[in-house]
């Protein structure tokens, strides 16, 4: 893990703008699968169209990071450049006419509201240990085995159901009551 | 309204935020590298008239022959920029 792993948004941003390399991948890093997930699950778009905005926010992120009044706020700022996008995306297809987040069905701002959610989540992942955060991944996220997460971490596949249910456990007294 | 996550509902939040595919993270990381080549070529063009022709009138050609290889990302911002 870099150190600037452990940054705030805000500290991160600064850091971008100083040109750090280190700062720009944790960046990336950091929202990449936010931005992934609007996109797709948000939008419902293809892999060619969700790659098109993926590069698009984030050169628009690189290009524009000055301009940005609240270094804390750079969630929100590229989650507003992701949909703009996505909408830019929606209404070349001629899906819509409109290119306003009006135009989004129930269903579509449903799944934006649980993308934020799912944000929320993984934060409160990231203060749980290392091989909670490792372990919750590779099962929930990247959907692999019980036998492929016992070989790769080099753990007794027996107790791979037990540790998720531990560190689901932790996840859920992180989080506390939801409201 | 409060309501307590069950290890279900934190499954179902934990599946929809996916590693983008390694490509797309790998591109966005090399933004500034990538940035930085295409200011030295516009930077290049605007000193060197005949540079900037040989861009206008073939870009990738011209590029190539220079020894750059850049993204089709990075190339339509240099056609953007040569034009403004």
């Amino acid at each position: 893990m870099s150190k600037a792993a452990g940054l705030t948004d805000a500290e991160l941003v600064r850091l971008c703008r100083a040109g750090d390399p280190d700062g720009w991948n944790e960046l990336v890093e950091r929202f990449s699968r936010y931005v992934y997930a609007i996109a797709v699950r948000g939008f419902r778009l293809g892999d060619e169209e969700a790659e098109d905005v993926f590069q698009d926010v984030f050169t628009r992120v690189y290009t524009r990071l000055d301009t940005l009044r609240d270094d804390s706020a750079v969630r929100p700022w590229i989650a507003q450049l992701t949909r703009r996008r996505c909408l830019d995306v929606l209404a070349s297809r001629g899906r819509e006419t409109a290119v306003e987040e009006e135009v989004l069905t129930h269903e579509e701002t449903a799944d934006l509201g649980e993308v934020e959610e799912a944000f929320a989540v993984r934060e409160a992942l990231a203060g749980l240990s290392d091989t909670c955060q490792d372990i919750l991944d590779r099962f929930f996220a990247r959907d692999q085995s019980y036998k492929t997460i016992a070989d790769e971490l080099e753990i007794p596949p027996g107790t791979i159901a037990s540790r998720i249910a531990r560190c689901l456990g932790r996840l859920k007294d992180a989080l506390g009551p939801e409201t | 309204m409060t309501r307590i996550y069950d290890e279900e509902r934190l499954g179902v939040l934990l599946r929809i935020l996916r590693p983008a595919p390694v490509g797309w993270v790998r591109a966005a990381q090399e933004l500034p590298a990538a940035h930085r080549t295409l200011d030295e070529i516009v930077a290049r063009a605007e000193a060197d008239l005949a540079f900037r022709n040989a861009l206008l009138a073939d870009l990738e050609t011209a590029l190539a022959a220079e020894g750059y290889e850049p993204h089709r990302r990075v190339l339509d911002e240099i056609r953007e920029r040569l034009t403004d």
